[in-house]
């Protein structure tokens, strides 16, 4: 049993001044003043008390690349990025593309006893884009969404059709939108930078052509669809005036798409090497704007971990991807609440209420009487510098190595249980 | 000059081009005396070459030579590259051997600067990926400056496959530092994003482009580009955009057309225009060594000057 007192609750319509009591795994009581002398006392005075964040996007190399992250390291960075679930993407080695391997990724998840993991299944057998997956089965065996993440499907009637089967079994389907005959052979986005350093570009309509086309196919079927990673301002005025014609579509962006633009690339950083590419500053303000708008309706981090020595090559040479689980909500925190664009409530819905209710987990992201307790609790005064090498993950390769960031996660329950960070 | 590495003509000041050019004057009126030079005796130069090339290798093996320095040549092809080292692993192991400068040409933009910042050696650019190909930038102001004395206010046009190459991105950064106008020039499909960032003008129609240029510069075509659908066939591009007499008519008087190499003799450049009065092409080879050896002095001996 755990007290929480002086607690500042945030929840996504709001914040309050409350105690929270915690036991057998849930929120037994959110009232002031709870006294009850067998509990232990956690005092959050001056902290903000938020639902456990749910990261609908990350890379957990496992099985089949587990010397750049297994399941247990990367729950571990999880929980020390405050996230309390997390969904791991299928392009594992082989890909989680049948129930057998998403029920592995959910053992391992309650072996390791840290953040929740739920596998993201296939759309198609083995990403190959041809023949669909077993979705019925899958989410039987633990799967919470379907996508084929950086091998998305090429073929639109394969994908009219994967979004119609998702439907059938209420099944969310994630896109990672890119048209790869565009993106081929580029390593940055394609703009002046890349211009500058020589570096082979990877034009917008990669994006956000993909964006339009998987849009307008979920229209047509009448199915929901969430597309992933959204890093530019074409993509999400495509989204806006999606939604604006009732089209059921969400997507994700991710920190390094508002906190960075390509000016990471010009010192040939290959941490700054991502895929959707860091955009310019013009996207950085669309992707703000669609975050206050409602438009972007989560954050989630793509944390893609990988190992020193797969970064420390030529640029063209090294994978794509920046971890992203021990710094998303600072990051967060300090270019968007901070800076007065949204509020911690925003913040809320962006990381915790908006992904628990993309995915069907109602027993999530909120903090109110009944709900699983899985919180985390932030020192909103805290400043510090980023150092990768303290990263729980296994990935060091951070973007945001070294950058001063605000707000600190202190404490997280996980289903009622104080976790050690 | 005091630095360790020459990586890029945007990394260099104008005053360290102006002494790389002087010194690499001098030298080439060695080179014309056909003298020698001990300025680089017990010293190490090693070429690191990723990408094939016979030229450029040639000729920075000759200016070590000419210095006196001793050359080793990796070809990558032979080396244990080819059994996977990485090449960090490789900067260190040419370090270990008690090399001082190294020279590499690589197929990946920013390979110098990882490579730079992994080993003691002095570090040259000979060419990587889409980026810089600062010496040849070099012996083409080297020319230009033999012929016309300064080449401030000159009309500079770069005409070709901009998009792709490293050699109008240095020629153009190198020719705006030294007071010319840069033109560039090439269909819409073959060029990069932002290039007027570099301070020059943008013509995709080479009939203007060229009235009154003092420097043409052809880049060479690279055939694999139709692949991409970049542009139509040999035959349009060399009605659109070939260096012709007829073309060098639009010129300044006294103009001269310099090309980086090899040629493709009449595609983006005509037979006669590359053997005429107007072509620098055998003086650019010449110019070549005199640049690559004042590359070579300065860095391992510039200290020693000031």
């Amino acid at each position: 049993m755990i007290l929480l007192k002086h607690a500042t609750v945030v929840n996504k319509d709001g914040m309050q001044q409350s105690d929270v009591l915690i036991d057998e795994g849930i929120i037994k009581l959110l009232a002031p003043n709870i006294e009850y002398p067998s509990a232990e006392v956690i005092d959050c005075d001056g902290k903000l008390v938020f639902p456990g964040f749910i990261d609908m996007h990350c890379h957990l190399r496992d099985p089949g690349q587990t010397h750049k992250e297994d399941i247990e390291s990367g729950s571990a960075a999880a929980l020390a990025g405050g996230f309390t679930t997390i969904c791991c993407m299928p392009n594992t080695v082989p890909p989680l593309d049948n129930p057998a391997m998403v029920g592995y990724v959910r053992q391992k998840s309650d072996k390791a006893g840290n953040a929740d993991v739920f596998p993201v299944g296939c759309i198609t057998v083995g990403q190959k884009g041809v023949e669909l997956c077993e979705y019925g089965k899958m989410k039987q065996a633990g799967a919470i969404a379907v996508s084929d993440d950086g091998v998305p499907v090429s073929s639109g009637a394969v994908m009219l059709n994967a979004l119609k089967y998702a439907k059938t079994f209420n099944i969310p389907l994630l896109s990672h939108s890119e048209d790869k005959s565009i993106s081929a052979g580029g390593v940055v986005n394609d703009g002046d930078n890349a211009t500058i350093c020589g570096l082979r570009g990877i034009p917008r309509s990669a994006e956000s052509a993909a964006v339009a086309r998987d849009v307008l196919l979920a229209e047509e079927a009448g199915a929901r669809i969430h597309i992933c990673h959204v890093s530019t301002a074409e993509s999400v005025d495509i989204i806006r005036a999606a939604k604006a014609r009732g089209v059921q579509v969400t997507c994700e962006t991710c920190p390094h798409y508002f906190g960075a633009t390509d000016d990471e690339i010009l010192s040939y950083n290959t941490n700054a090497k991502i895929n959707p590419p860091l955009r310019e500053e013009a996207d950085v303000q669309a992707i703000i704007d669609g975050i206050k708008d409602g438009t972007i309706d989560v954050i989630a981090t793509d944390h893609a971990p990988h190992s020193f020595d797969e970064k420390n090559v030529e640029f063209d040479y090294a994978p794509f991807g920046t971890v992203g689980l021990e710094t998303a909500f600072s990051m967060a925190y300090t270019y968007l609440v901070l800076t007065d664009t949204i509020k911690p409530s925003d913040l809320c819905r962006l990381m915790s209420y908006e992904p628990s209710r993309i995915l069907g987990l109602n027993d999530r992201g909120r903090i109110e009487q009944g709900a699983r307790a899985d919180i985390v609790i932030i020192d909103p005064d805290a400043e510090y510098v980023v150092d990768a090498a303290e990263f729980k993950s296994k990935g060091k390769n951070s973007l945001f190595d070294g950058w001063r960031l605000n707000g600190k996660i202190t404490q997280v329950i996980v289903k009622g249980e104080l976790k050690s960070l | 000059m005091k630095r360790k590495d020459i990586l890029g003509i945007k990394d260099l000041t104008r005053a360290e081009i102006n002494e790389i050019l002087s010194t690499a004057n001098v030298m080439r009126d060695m080179i014309d005396r056909g003298e020698k030079s001990n300025a680089l005796r017990g010293k190490n130069v090693t070429t690191l070459f990723y990408e094939n090339s016979t030229r450029t290798r040639n000729s920075f093996e000759t200016a070590a030579k000419n210095l006196g320095a001793s050359v080793s040549g990796i070809s990558v092809a032979t080396s244990s590259v080819q059994k996977g080292e990485s090449l960090v692993d490789t900067g260190r192991t040419l370090d270990a051997l008690g090399t001082d400068v190294i020279v590499i040409r690589h197929s990946v933009a920013g390979s110098c600067k990882l490579l730079a910042e992994c080993v003691n050696a002095s570090v040259i650019n000979a060419g990587d990926g889409l980026n810089e190909h600062p010496s040849q930038a070099l012996l083409d102001g080297l020319t230009a400056r033999r012929h016309f004395g300064n080449v401030d206010g000159k009309k500079v046009v770069i005409v070709g496959d901009i998009k792709h190459s490293r050699v109008a991105r240095s020629d153009a950064i190198l020719f705006g530092m030294l007071g010319a106008k840069v033109t560039v020039c090439a269909p819409y499909s073959l060029l990069p994003c932002g290039i007027d960032g570099l301070g020059c003008d943008v013509e995709t129609n080479f009939d203007k482009a060229i009235i009154g240029a003092d420097i043409v510069v052809p880049l060479r075509v690279q055939r694999e580009r139709m692949d991409g659908a970049y542009f139509s066939t040999q035959g349009e591009y060399h009605e659109y955009y070939g260096v012709t007499q007829k073309r060098l008519e639009l010129c300044a008087d006294n103009c001269i057309v310099m090309h980086p190499g090899p040629i493709n003799r009449g595609l983006e450049i005509a037979g006669d225009v590359a053997d005429g009065s107007n072509s620098m092409i055998v003086e650019q080879v010449t110019n070549g060594v005199a640049v690559r050896m004042a590359m070579l002095d300065l860095l391992v001996n510039g200290d020693d000057r000031l």
